[in-house]
Parts: structure tokens; C-alpha cells; sequence
């Protein structure tokens, strides 16, 4: 059974103060998401990654379609009990403690009293909030508003969980740290859906992703396979700055970067390039097979859809 | 869970939220404040320091107990939409009409236990200029149990607007119910000198307008004439079904709320 | 069925339930309480303070004071009350805030003067009500009516009035009635004919409701008491020829020639006493009537007006 399975769902606004024009936010989406599997959400700011969360939370209403939810309606009120959700940017009662924010939420939630509270202290101890936990909220740096986002969402132990944007603000240890967090989810069994416009995370954290731009998906698939080797090319990298004849003949395209050079050449000539530069005495540093990376595949998709929009203007 | 137990958590939030918001403070401060004017008061025009007590110390309750309601109240919706603070409630299995009731009960609680302590204030004032109880003073609670029954409907009212309108224009609306709702009275004697179509716009509005008239006894109960148990079962079942009737459409619109 | 449209119906209907049971509660409550309006509106009943405590908003708190005062007469006097002792503070106040609210001059000349059951018994403060007004409004002649008004019926002071009167005639636009009401008031004061134009004046060129009831009610009194005091008259001749009493209202008929058996306004034949009195066959019907009145005939404490308009 699938995790999440979105069914046509669509959102129409209308904008405009006097006569209200209809402005699309999402297009018929179809998507559907496996259970236990780190599913990532791509798209630019503003292509309705954020709309069509909180179609799926119930926070906004859909012009059309459906979804259903680990095999329920989406508005089924039993399903919440089930998925947690971690909105961009979140805010939270400023004037609770994070204990006083998770209990409540706990409340909330449904968790029994007695668990409650060691299921608190665990997922406090779990972001690393524990130290401040009797600190008003309002106190809290952007970073850990968002692992108190992170607790809440992880706090009932749901099946599912939703990020939207979820390393947003974060320094470069925080989200080492989120990346983390979520490869344990995905341990535990559970289905991670998150949604953000950093490649790089999704390229190393998810199975499938899709890719959003203005509304409508512009495609999906497993990152592996979006990002297969076919290009056959490698990138050899060497000491020094020299740009040997030998290398230029063998259809090198070379960069000089500090005291190193990259260059990349046909596969077919790896071999090759390895004595030339071995008879020009000259320091191989790396050889690496190029893969395609997922923001060329991205920014691909992402142009496409420019055009198509273009013809269709 | 049960949706009982999740709308006494709202509730019991709501009015945590209530009680660390420091404005709360600053109106009671100001308020008792008022008590000792009333006092002051007093005591230049002798015979009617008691007069003067109550009716300014129950009035300072009511006004003050209002601008309250119409602070925090406004808060409760719109407050949480502008700071999305709502998303993650929503979530849970929350359901949108469990968060209006709990929102309401909260404040509600919070009006209760603050009119409590200006009573309190009101009480001290009078025995100070009186020096003793006497048995009329009694009416004085009625006076405040009708007061309380105004913050009900006015509690409801914020409710209402904060759930579709912005926190200021909620804020303008409730407080122009209370002022109009004060002189329904005259509202519906206007009606009665109009003709036609303005009698009938005129005679609807007055009834649908908050009667704040009818809950306000403070002058009679100065005086120490008693209040009619009949009024006082009228007037419960008035402010219960207009408070009902509030809450009703607060739900009804936030169900359908697309939240942004 | 969804629990959204479970919840929609269930609100829906709660809110249907509440706003009938509320409506219909104010009702019930309206029977339960006393004019307390009224009595809030007098707390502080000294006009300048009320101008003070109105925040300038002096034209909107004048609308609801004669709002008020016209309430409180109305359902006081529906309750056939026999005092209106707050009527005087109103128009006070109505009049302070708003000096141009010409209404409540008319409304103080016609039930402020009179004696209870039908006024307030204060003539003094009427006229001390309508000089303020002319004092503020000098070019309104109808306050030189309603002034001269009292003088004549309250005060029967019939040289003052005729004065007044004069003095509103010369009044830049003025109805020309004014100078022949002067004249007829100088000339016939105490006439009846004089009285007919005066309240038949009022009649006319008021739209308040209860003062055009009133003088209806006094139109009406006005023409029993001319028919009664010709009748009298009548019998006085019948005996001054005859030597004795009429037997019977038909002899009289006969003897004097009238057309038929005289009756007052609603239709009812004048009575003749066995001691040659005239008298009314329900005297309650005309609570301003002073003649046709039977023998220590006390009026009704709840008089009634006949003519609803």
C-alpha cells in the first residue's frame, strides 16, 4: 500500500480586489509516494511544494481531486494521529517551554499520559534540546525553533512524516544533523516526505524524488536513475598548472583552479590520459567518472518547462 | 482521545497564554487603580461614597473586562493564522471546531477567574468607605454575574470576527458591538418611530445586536433595589444561546477557512 | 457523510436554534423590565453634564434622549400613570444638547403644561422649556406658537398669549394665522372659537403622533361643550316660556325646532335630567369635556383617548 497517494489534487486561487481572476497554484498533481522510502519534493520557490502540504494536512482546501493517506481519505481525522508535519519556518507558542510545546502537543496527539512524558524527554534528548527545554520559546535561535519543529513532528511517533523545507536557516551542522535524523527515520521504518529547494540534500538523502516548477510536476523517478552515468565522460585532475599538448589532443577540456587542473575527456581516453600523464611526469590526483548531476537534470527540466510555457505564451 | 479531553487542552492553553500575556497585567493594574479613584472619589461627596464605589468600581469591571476580552479574544484566531502557529495544531488529530470551543473556553475561564479578582477589589473598596457588609450588597454579585455573562457573549463575538477577519478589523468590529449593544434600548425605540423599510432594518438590527441593556444593573443594584429572579434566568438563557449562536458561526466559517 | 458536512449541519443548526430562542427571549425580557432605560438615562440629570459626558457627540445623544422622552410618555401614558415627573429632565437635556431639536419644544407645550393624567403639571418649566428655544431659534415662529399656546390653555394668561402671539406674527415668514390667532385671542379670548382654531392649528401643522391625538381628544371636548352650553341655554328659554322643565329631550327638539335628537360626536343622544341638566352618555369618552359632566362626576384616573390615529 502505498504511503501517500495524491489523486488529481489541484488548487485554483482567486486573486484580484474587485474582479477576481483565477490564478493556478498547482495543476493536477498525480504522485504517489512507497512506505519507507525517502521521498523528495523538488521545485524553485513558489512551484507549489508548500500549497500542495498543506492540501495534504487539511490547512487548505482543493478545487479538485483527492489523496489518499496510509490507505485512508486524506481528511479521515484518524490519519492525523498518524503523520507528522514540520511546516517552513515554523512558529510556536513563544510563551511555552519546549517541554511545555511538546506536552501539549502530546496532548494533542492523543499520547497517554503516562508515555507522554518519557516520549517527551526522549525526543528533547533526540534533537539535542534537552539542556534547554525549560527555556521560553520565544529565546530560541532559529536553529533550534527548528529541531523543536523536528520533535513535534517526531513526538507521536507517526508512520509518516512531512518536512517542508526542513534545512531552511540551518548551518551546515544543523542540517548535518537533520540528514541524519531523517536516514534514522527511514531506519526506523518510517516514510519521510520533504520538500526543499537544496539539490545537493535531496541528491543524498532520498530514493525518489519529483520535481515541481510553477504548478505542474515536471518529472519523477528514482534519483539513481535520473542520474545515471550517460554521459560516459570523466574528470581526470591533476598537480601543477601545466595544460600538456598530449592531454589537449585527446579532446581534454581543461580549468586551472589554484595549483590544480580538471579536465574532463571521453571515457574511452582514460587510459590513455593516465600516460600521457605519467610521461610528462605530472601528478595525477583523481580520476572520477561523471555522473549527471541532479541539478543538471533539474535546471534540464526546469528549462523545459520555460519553453514549453514560452510557446504556450 | 476523546474530543472532550482535546477541547479541555486547548482550553487550559488558551488561558496559560492568557495569563503569561503581560497586557492582561497592565489592564487589571490600571483597573484597580480605577478602584482607588472611586474611592478617592468618595470621599469628597459625602452620603453617596457607596453609591459611587459601586457604580464605578462594577463599571470599571465591565469596561475593563471588555477591552480584555476584545484584546486576548482577537488574539485567539486571527493571532495564530498571521503566526501560523496554527499548522501545527491543525495536524494533529485536531478538529477545526474542537480549536474554536477550547479557544472560547479559555478565554471564557480567563474573564471568570479575572473578574474574580477585581471583585475582589470592589469588595475591598466598599468596606473600606462603608465599614461593614450589609445584606443588600448581595445584589453587587448579581451585577457581576451579569457581567460575566456579557464577557461570554462578548468572548464569543471576538471568536467570531477572528475567524475570518483580520486581528485590527476584529478588534473594531467586537468593540462597536459593545458600544451599540449598550444602547439596544434605544435601538428599538428608534425602530418604533420608523416607518417602512428603515423600521424593519432597524428592528432587525436591534434584535440581532448583543442586548447589553438588559445585562447591565449596575445603577439598580447601587441603589439597592433587587434584581427579579425571573430577569435573572431570562438573561442566563439569553447570553447562552447568543454566545451559542456566535460560536456556531465561528465554527461554521473557520471550517471552511483556506488558512494562508 | 463526511465529518465536515457533519459538523456544517450541526453548527448550522445550532445557530438557527440559538438566534430564534434569543429573539424570542428579548421579548419575554422587554415584559420583565421596567423602564430601566429611563432611569439609566436620568442618573445623571443635570443637562451639562450630560453635554459634557457626550464627547461632542451632541446631535447623536439629543436623537436618543427625545427617543426616549417620547418612549417614556408614550408608555407611561398608555399605563394611564399619573405623574411624569423625568418628562421635564428630558426635554431639558434633549433640548441642551441639541437647542435646534424644534420637537421638543411642541412636545414640552403639550404635555409638560397640562395637569396629570395627561401632562406633567408643570406649566412654569414648559415655558421656561420654549423661552430657551426661541432664545436659540429666533427665527422659528412655530415656538412663538407653541409659547403662546400655553399661556392660553394652562394659564389662561389670555393677554400674554395674545402678545406672544404677536410678537411670532411679526416673525420674518410666519404663517399668517399667527396675526388673526393675535386678534382672535385679543378680541374672543376664552371662546370657543378661539379654542377650535388654536387646537385645530396644533392638529394640523404637527406629525408627532401623541400631540395629534391630543388635540383631536380637545376638538372633540370643544364641541360638547359648545353643544351641551347651547342645549343649556335651550332649556333656560324652554323654562323662561313655559314656566317648567322639558319632560323629555324630544319635547325640547320639538320646541326649539331642531333638526333631530342632538347627539355628540360618536352618535350618542345628549341625556336630559329629570333637573333639566344636559349630560353626555359616557363622559369617559371625553376625557377634556367640562360641561356634560354628571353630579360629582370624577374623570377616570385612565382616561381613555377614543381617536387612535
Amino acid at each position: 500500500m502505498p504511503a501517500i497517494e495524491i489523486l488529481g489534487l489541484e488548487k485554483t486561487y482567486m486573486v484580484g480586489f474587485w474582479r477576481k481572476r483565477p490564478k493556478r497554484a498547482l495543476q493536477p498533481l498525480h504522485l504517489s509516494v512507497e512506505e519507507g522510502e525517502i521521498f523528495g519534493f523538488l521545485g524553485p520557490n513558489g512551484a507549489g511544494k508548500t500549497t500542495t502540504l498543506k492540501m495534504l494536512m487539511g490547512l487548505v482546501f482543493p478545487t479538485a481531486g483527492t489523496a489518499r493517506i496510509l490507505g485512508r481519505e486524506w481528511t479521515d481525522p484518524e490519519v492525523k494521529a498518524q503523520i507528522g508535519f514540520l511546516p517552513e519556518q515554523p512558529y510556536f507558542y513563544d510563551y511555552l517551554t519546549a517541554h511545555e510545546l511538546l506536552d501539549y502537543y502530546g496532548q494533542l496527539s492523543g499520547v497517554p499520559g503516562k508515555d507522554r512524558k518519557r516520549r517527551v524527554d526522549d525526543v528533547l534528548q533526540r534533537v539535542g534540546l534537552t539542556d534547554v527545554k525549560g527555556v521560553q520559546l520565544r529565546k530560541f535561535s532559529k536553529g533550534m525553533l527548528q529541531r523543536a519543529g523536528i520533535a513535534q513532528a517526531i513526538l507521536h511517533n507517526p508512520k509518516l512524516v512531512f518536512f517542508d523545507e526542513p534545512m531552511s536557516g540551518l548551518d551546515p551542522l544543523g542540517r548535518r544533523e537533520v540528514r541524519d535524523l531523517m536516514e534514522q527515520l527511514k531506519q526506523e521504518g518510517k516514510t519521510v516526505f520533504f520538500s526543499t529547494h537544496i539539490l545537493s540534500d535531496a541528491e543524498a538523502l532520498c530514493d525518489r524524488v519529483a520535481i515541481i516548477n510553477k504548478g505542474e510536476l515536471r518529472g519523477v523517478g528514482a534519483v539513481e536513475d535520473l542520474t545515471s552515468t550517460v554521459q560516459d565522460k570523466v574528470e581526470v585532475i591533476w598537480q601543477g598548472t601545466q595544460l600538456p599538448a598530449s592531454m589537449k589532443a585527446l579532446g581534454a577540456e581543461c580549468h586551472v583552479t589554484g595549483d590544480t587542473v580538471r579536465a574532463v575527456l571521453p571515457e574511452n581516453q582514460q587510459d590513455a590520459a593516465i600516460d600521457a600523464l605519467r610521461r610528462e611526469r605530472i601528478r595525477l590526483i583523481a580520476i572520477t567518472p561523471l555522473r549527471t548531476s541532479l541539478e543538471a537534470y533539474f535546471v534540464e527540466k526546469l528549462q523545459h518547462s520555460e519553453t514549453t510555457a514560452g510557446k504556450l505564451a | 482521545m476523546s474530543m472532550n479531553t482535546r477541547v479541555v487542552h486547548i482550553a487550559s492553553n488558551t488561558f496559560r497564554e492568557a495569563v503569561r500575556d503581560r497586557v492582561l497585567y497592565n489592564l487589571i493594574a490600571f483597573a484597580l487603580l480605577l478602584m482607588g479613584a472611586a474611592i478617592f472619589v468618595g470621599q469628597i461627596s459625602i452620603d453617596i461614597e457607596r453609591l459611587v464605589v459601586v457604580n464605578l468600581g462594577l463599571t470599571a469591571v465591565s469596561l475593563f473586562g471588555v477591552v480584555i476580552a476584545i484584546f486576548i479574544g482577537i488574539g485567539l484566531v486571527s493571532k495564530e493564522i498571521e503566526k501560523r502557529t496554527l499548522y501545527t495544531v491543525l495536524s494533529r488529530p485536531v478538529r477545526r471546531w474542537e480549536f474554536i470551543v477550547g479557544k472560547f473556553f479559555g478565554l471564557a475561564g480567563t474573564l471568570v477567574v479575572n473578574t474574580f479578582f477585581m471583585a475582589i477589589g470592589v469588595f475591598g473598596a466598599l468596606l473600606y468607605v462603608a465599614h461593614r457588609f450589609t445584606r443588600p450588597d448581595a445584589l453587587i454579585l448579581v451585577a457581576l454575574y451579569f457581567i460575566i455573562l456579557e464577557f461570554l457573549i462578548i468572548c464569543s463575538l471576538a471568536l467570531l470576527f477572528s475567524s475570518f477577519s483580520s486581528p485590527l478589523l476584529s478588534a473594531v468590529f467586537a468593540f462597536s458591538l459593545f458600544v451599540i449593544g449598550s444602547f439596544a434600548d434605544d435601538l428599538r425605540g428608534f425602530a418604533g418611530l420608523t416607518h417602512g423599510f428603515l423600521r424593519w432594518f432597524a428592528t432587525g438590527a436591534a434584535y440581532l445586536v448583543p442586548n447589553f441593556s438588559t445585562l447591565n444593573v449596575i445603577r439598580a443594584v447601587a441603589h439597592q433595589h433587587s434584581v427579579g429572579g425571573q430577569l435573572i434566568l431570562h438573561n442566563t438563557l439569553y447570553a447562552l444561546f447568543y454566545t451559542a449562536m456566535a460560536l456556531s458561526g465561528a465554527v461554521l466559517i473557520f471550517e471552511r477557512r483556506n488558512l494562508k | 457523510m463526511t465529518a465536515r458536512r457533519r459538523t456544517t449541519i450541526v453548527a448550522g443548526a445550532c445557530l438557527l436554534v440559538s438566534l430564534t430562542a434569543c429573539v424570542l427571549l428579548l421579548r419575554h425580557i422587554d415584559r420583565l423590565r421596567p423602564q430601566a432605560s429611563i432611569d439609566d438615562a436620568l442618573y445623571v440629570s443635570s443637562p451639562k453634564m450630560v453635554k459634557r459626558a457626550s464627547l461632542g457627540f451632541d446631535g447623536l445623544m439629543a436623537c436618543i434622549y427625545w427617543t426616549r422622552t417620547v418612549q417614556y410618555f408614550g408608555h407611561r401614558h398608555y399605563n394611564h400613570e399619573q405623574s411624569y415627573n423625568e418628562l421635564a429632565p428630558l426635554l431639558e437635556i434633549t433640548t441642551t444638547l441639541d437647542p435646534q431639536l424644534i420637537p421638543a419644544y411642541q412636545f414640552g407645550a403639550s404635555f409638560l403644561a397640562p395637569a396629570p393624567p395627561n401632562g406633567a403639571g408643570e406649566p412654569a418649566r414648559a415655558i421656561q422649556l420654549i423661552e430657551f428655544g426661541i432664545a436659540h431659534n429666533p427665527n422659528d415662529w412655530k415656538l412663538y406658537y407653541d409659547l403662546g399656546f400655553v399661556y392660553y390653555t394652562e394659564l389662561m394668561n389670555y393677554k400674554k398669549a395674545a402678545e406672544v402671539f404677536d410678537q411670532g406674527s411679526r416673525v420674518p415668514g410666519a404663517h399668517p394665522f399667527m396675526k388673526i390667532m393675535a386678534a382672535q385671542m385679543a378680541e374672543h379670548a376664552g371662546e370657543f372659537a378661539t379654542a377650535r382654531l388654536l387646537w385645530s392649528a396644533t392638529f394640523e401643522t404637527s406629525h408627532e403622533a401623541n400631540i395629534r391625538e391630543n388635540a383631536l381628544e380637545h376638538l372633540r371636548a370643544i364641541t360638547v361643550d359648545e353643544d351641551i352650553t347651547n342645549l343649556q341655554a335651550a332649556v333656560t328659554r324652554f323654562g323662561q316660556q313655559t314656566g317648567r322643565l322639558p319632560v323629555s329631550m324630544s319635547e325640547l327638539v320639538a320646541a326649539e325646532h331642531l333638526p333631530g335628537i342632538p347627539s355628540d360626536p360618536d352618535g350618542d343622544p345628549y341625556k336630559l335630567t329629570a333637573e333639566g341638566r344636559i349630560q353626555l352618555e359616557k363622559p369617559e369618552d371625553f376625557p377634556f369635556a367640562t360641561k356634560g359632566l354628571p353630579p360629582g362626576y370624577k374623570p377616570s384616573a385612565r382616561p381613555r383617548f377614543h381617536t387612535k390615529l
